[in-house]
């Protein structure tokens, strides 16, 4: 069982929270027209075994989404963070 | 290598059992193969042993980091069956079918296939209507199906629950008479000792660390025991396709993802078939011991740790009384984690790759075990070849830019979705 510190509620183990997958993945901006681009977003992972940034909504909590920097070996959470602030 | 006959097993009954040999041969690596397999898994395995049986290559080596049958061929849920609904999936299943009708046989070695049927139960007329559709394809691609109602499914199955509190009541069920399951270790071991048999290498304790490339093609592997060279190297890793895709410079649209099964104390014979929820992800069968091995969804997350949450665990419980009130009193007795590649449709890849000297062979998400033989039927054509069999078509890396996904789930390109 993973148990996530969020920032709003505190700790709170993961079944509170939505998985959202990778976080290092950028959006292509809405009129690229380049298909590899939009391949690579959608597909493409490059899926570490170790500190992985990924998305997490806390949808029994705060509805917050959050970025998580989790080992996907040892699940140790490095650290969390609102996903909100990381965009510019 | 001594063939297994009724009349080995007397002989070696008379003279106390001492006689029996290793069933495969402990390999040291030469310096270099035709073929080298990254991973002994059932596939790696498989691969190796139709390199061999079909296309004579023999200068063959699988190499393996821990030791055969460890990986997801020894951690599965042992179930196989072709009731595939989408084309590249309905034919390639049906033709891993056959193969297992046979491989026993084939293999001089009893992978204890037990074709005991599979059913997957229907939980609205709207659910039932699909499966027929499901059938009715099956049927028109020469796999056998069946539809039954409601009364047919508490005849074949009156444990599960009937009753007028049921969650979610049984309307009727999809049934795939020659579904079954088989001993999973034995399907490593036994294309492991046939492989032998012909001569491949079975390199056990050796990981692969890198790549040696001779300007942009892949020439062989460096190991733990030391550099390998190959005319042309398939990866068969399960789980670990990433980690070793990207050593070769290879980015792909797979995640790793950790899936459970679980085992009950053994009971007396109680459940026949194989048996799968349709109101929520769970299945269920019995094994030759009397535990009941079941599981349901992925953990829900990117892992490379082989052990899972206990969310899951309640999860699949529950859904368990669901479907059988009288289990609930079961104990379990353990359960344990498998790491998957999951692709964005949850359909594999069997593909030629832009790195020249390298082929793929994963992605194999929930389902491979029963993937097993035509997989590697495939695999080994393609590595013999260097072109792509055509009942593997579907299953090239192109198909996520052109937008040709096999997505059975439906569940869009998520990995812990699928
Ligand atoms: C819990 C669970 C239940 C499942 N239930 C079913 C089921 O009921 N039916 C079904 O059809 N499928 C099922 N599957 C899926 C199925 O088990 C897999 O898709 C299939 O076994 C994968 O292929 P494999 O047998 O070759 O993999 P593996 O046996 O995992 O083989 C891959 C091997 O590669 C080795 N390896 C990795 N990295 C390296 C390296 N660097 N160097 C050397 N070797 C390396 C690993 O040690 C491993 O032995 C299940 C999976 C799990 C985890
Ligand atoms: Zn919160």
């Amino acid at each position: 069982m993973l148990r996530i510190d969020c920032p709003c509620c505190g700790m709170r183990d993961h079944s509170e929270f939505r998985y959202g997958g990778d976080a290092t993945v950028e959006r292509p901006a809405h009129d690229n027209p380049d298909g590899d681009a939009w391949y690579r977003y959608v597909y493409v992972r490059a899926n570490p075994k170790g500190l992985h940034r990924e998305y997490w909504q806390h949808v029994l909590g705060c509805r917050q989404w959050l970025v998580v920097e989790r080992d996907t070996v040892t699940h140790s959470i490095h650290s969390v963070s609102f996903s909100r602030r990381q965009r510019a | 290598m001594s063939r297994y006959s009724v009349f080995s097993l007397l002989r070696h009954a008379a003279t106390g059992n001492r006689g029996w040999q290793r069933a495969w041969r402990a390999a040291t690596p030469k310096a270099s193969y035709d073929v080298v397999i990254i991973g002994g898994g059932g596939h790696g395995l498989a691969t190796a042993f139709y390199l061999a049986e079909n296309h004579g290559i023999r200068n063959v080596a699988v190499v393996e980091k821990g030791y055969i049958g460890g990986g997801n061929v020894g951690r599965n849920t042992t179930v196989i069956r072709s009731n595939y609904l989408l084309d590249g999936n309905t034919q390639f299943y049906e033709f891993s079918m056959k193969l297992w009708e046979g491989m026993s046989a084939a293999l001089n070695f009893n992978v204890m296939f037990s074709q005991r049927g599979q059913l997957v139960t229907a939980h609205s007329a709207d659910q039932l209507d699909t499966f027929s559709h499901r059938a009715n394809v099956m049927r028109s691609n020469g796999i056998d199906a069946e539809i039954l109602d409601r009364d047919a499914v508490r005849k074949l199955v009156p444990y599960l629950d009937f009753s007028d509190t049921a969650r979610f009541p049984i309307h009727g069920a999809i049934f795939q008479g020659r579904a079954g399951t088989a001993r999973h270790d034995a399907v490593a071991w036994g294309y492991a000792r046939a492989a032998s048999g012909h001569g491949v290498d079975i390199i056990e304790g050796c990981e692969v660390t890198d790549f040696v490339r001779q300007g942009d093609r892949i020439v062989g592997v460096e190991t733990t025991r030391g550099r390998i060279g190959a005319g042309r190297v398939g990866l068969a890793v399960a789980g670990h396709t990433s980690v070793l895709a990207q050593k070769a410079g290879l980015e792909l649209p797979i995640e790793s993802h950790l899936l459970q099964a679980f085992v009950t104390e053994p009971v007396k014979p109680l459940v026949d078939h194989v048996v799968a929820y349709g109101a929520d992800h769970f299945y269920l069968s019995q094994s030759d011991k009397g535990g009941l091995v079941f599981g349901g969804n992925l953990d829900g997350y990117n892992s490379y740790s082989q052990r899972g949450n206990t969310g899951v665990l309640r999860e699949v419980c529950e859904a368990a009384i669901a479907l059988m009130p009288n289990i609930s009193r079961l104990r379990l007795l353990r359960h344990w984690g498998g790491i998957m590649d999951m692709t964005p449709d949850a359909s594999p890849i069997i593909s030629l790759t832009p790195v020249d000297g390298l082929y793929l062979n994963g992605g194999w998400c929930y389902g491979g075990f029963k993937a097993t033989p035509a997989s590697g039927w495939c695999f080994a054509e393609m590595l013999a070849t260097g072109e792509t069999p055509a009942l593997v078509r579907g299953y090239g890396l192109g198909r996520f830019r052109s937008g040709h996904m096999i997505d059975e789930a439906g569940a869009g390109p998520f990995a812990w979705l699928q």
